[in-house]
């Protein structure tokens, strides 16, 4: 596929008709706006390799709750802007003056970007049967222009990262990653995020990736140490089934810790 | 220091450049890990470092603009960047330079797609030696397109003046203390000029035949940023290849 590094300015194309993300059109010329890779296929986009997370109506994201004004939850979203999150919003009806025992500061949060006005006040909801507040698990912050390599071509890539670990993992589009399962699984999940996130630019990811959790896998079997080696059998253990299913059952396997989630509210 | 006799001898000059010859120049991007793009340049002497953070939060809350971000420029002169201790601080100089530093690259930078929010560049001078505004403007740039921020294009910047009566490309320490002109000129690839501010004095034939000279070292500038910018990924992108 054709694919190349561009700078701002690089000229990509004579049709302005093709100019997508990351592109801009000067004379009915397409230049490429941001650092990145171009790539040509039906449209002409440049994915930036850095750059901030901008909000946009309908994505899922991970915020933290950071001040509790008198009707709203103001959270951070890994943003030059920050999210509201109106009491309304909750899936349930509260008083405000009950506001903090709900969600505190400091508390993480699954939200959706419900609207984002063009002064970029951005509202947040709650009130969606995949959203909830995070109550265990881990939060691991990436580049938020990376996410798309975090899920893969036809979400490949998490469902590889959901069997090979054992861990529910939700990607935000702010670039925070939600894991949950067995500490060895986290571990090993963020490990392979980490290293995702350099190596994002390099070709044959996903293959990589693949050989980089089995070889880790396979060592830690081979460590003498006994609680180690029980945790990783749990995992062997929970793998078993899945892989025939694939993507689906750790679908269904997610939402189930969801729900017990839910439950517990 | 002295005067030195002649700053130019037949057409060698004192470093034993030639008149139209640019100082080497070295450049590495992404040298800070907390900036969110970074650039670290050297320019013959000089060696400044850019970092870019942004667009993020403005703060003061109302210095933000409703439709587009604001950019703010902080050229900062280290105190022991010359041979007298300089005053930290902010000082008229080093206003200036943030100002027209900043509006060298506000016209390239996308501003209208982050409205209330804040894009800030500071370049940091480690070691001054004449040109320091052109080599702060050519890290900024780079710095700013690490930072994933968009722009039409880079920016490069480059002084030209006249020593002993003849027209000189980015001159050096002496060559800018004793010589009749310094013009410090910074454009976009495609020749746009974005800044360009003169001290001393030339004819307007002179100043024509300058302005050609510095076009020419923006784009001999322009090259390396481009290079600069490519190297952060590709070497690695081929590594990856070869792996395949």
């Amino acid at each position: 596929m054709d694919k190349t590094l561009v700078i701002p300015g690089d000229f990509l194309s004579d049709d302005a008709k093709l100019a997508d993300e990351g592109t801009y059109v000067e004379n009915g010329k397409v230049f490429s706006s941001v650092f990145g890779i171009a790539s040509f296929k039906n449209r002409i986009r440049v994915a930036p390799l850095s750059g901030k997370y901008i909000p946009k109506p309908g994505d899922l994201i991970v915020g933290v709750i950071k001040e509790i004004t008198f009707s709203n939850w103001i959270v951070d979203i890994r943003s030059p802007y920050e999210g509201l999150l109106h009491i309304s919003e909750y899936p349930k009806r509260i008083e405000s003056q009950d506001m903090p025992r709900y969600l505190n500061i400091g508390d993480s949060i699954l939200t959706l970007v419900k609207d984002v006005d063009a002064n970029m006040k951005v509202e947040l909801t709650l009130s969606d049967q995949r959203l909830r507040p995070i109550k265990e698990g881990r939060v691991i912050e990436v580049t938020p222009s990376k996410v798309p390599r975090f899920i893969g071509r036809g979400g490949s890539m998490i469902a590889m990262l959901k069997n090979e670990t054992g861990c529910s993992i939700f990607i935000g589009q702010n670039g925070r990653i939600w894991i949950t399962g067995k500490d060895k699984g986290m571990d090993l999940a963020a490990r392979a995020i980490l290293k995702i996130e350099r190596e994002t630019h390099i070709s044959g990811l996903t293959d990589r990736i693949t050989r980089f959790l089995k070889e880790e896998k396979g060592e830690g079997e081979k460590e003498p140490e006994r609680e180690t080696k029980g945790e990783e059998e749990k995992i062997e253990e929970r793998e078993g089934p899945q892989p025939v299913e694939g993507e689906k059952a750790e679908e269904r396997k997610s939402g189930g810790i969801l729900d017990e989630l839910l439950g517990n509210d | 220091m002295n005067r030195p006799e002649k700053l130019i001898e037949g057409d060698i000059r004192l470093d034993g450049r030639r008149p139209d010859e640019l100082r080497p120049i070295k450049i590495k991007v992404g040298a800070l890990n907390r900036a969110d793009g970074s650039c670290y340049l050297e320019l013959g002497g000089n060696k400044v470092m850019a970092a870019v953070y942004g667009p993020r939060e403005v703060h003061p809350r109302h210095m933000a603009k409703s439709t587009s971000a604001v950019v703010r420029y902080r050229y900062s002169m280290a105190s022991f960047s010359v041979e007298e201790r300089k005053r930290p601080g902010p000082d008229r100089r080093s206003i200036e330079v943030s100002k027209v530093s900043r509006e060298a690259l506000e016209p390239v930078i996308f501003e209208e797609y982050f409205p209330r929010s804040a894009i800030d560049i500071f370049v940091e001078v480690l070691q001054a030696d004449a040109g320091t505004r052109t080599a702060g403007i050519n890290a900024a740039s780079i710095a700013l397109a690490d930072a994933g921020i968009p722009m039409k294009s880079l920016v490069s910047s480059c002084a030209v003046g006249k020593v002993d009566d003849t027209l000189v490309l980015d001159l050096n320490k002496d060559e800018d203390n004793y010589g009749q002109a310094d013009m410090p000129v910074a454009m976009t690839p495609d020749g746009n000029i974005t800044l360009l501010q003169m001290d001393g004095h030339l004819t307007r034939d002179e100043f024509r035949e300058a302005l050609e000279m510095a076009k020419g070292a923006c784009t001999t500038i322009y090259e390396l940023q481009r290079a600069a910018l490519v190297e952060k990924y590709s070497s690695q992108m081929e590594g990856g290849d070869v792996i395949e």
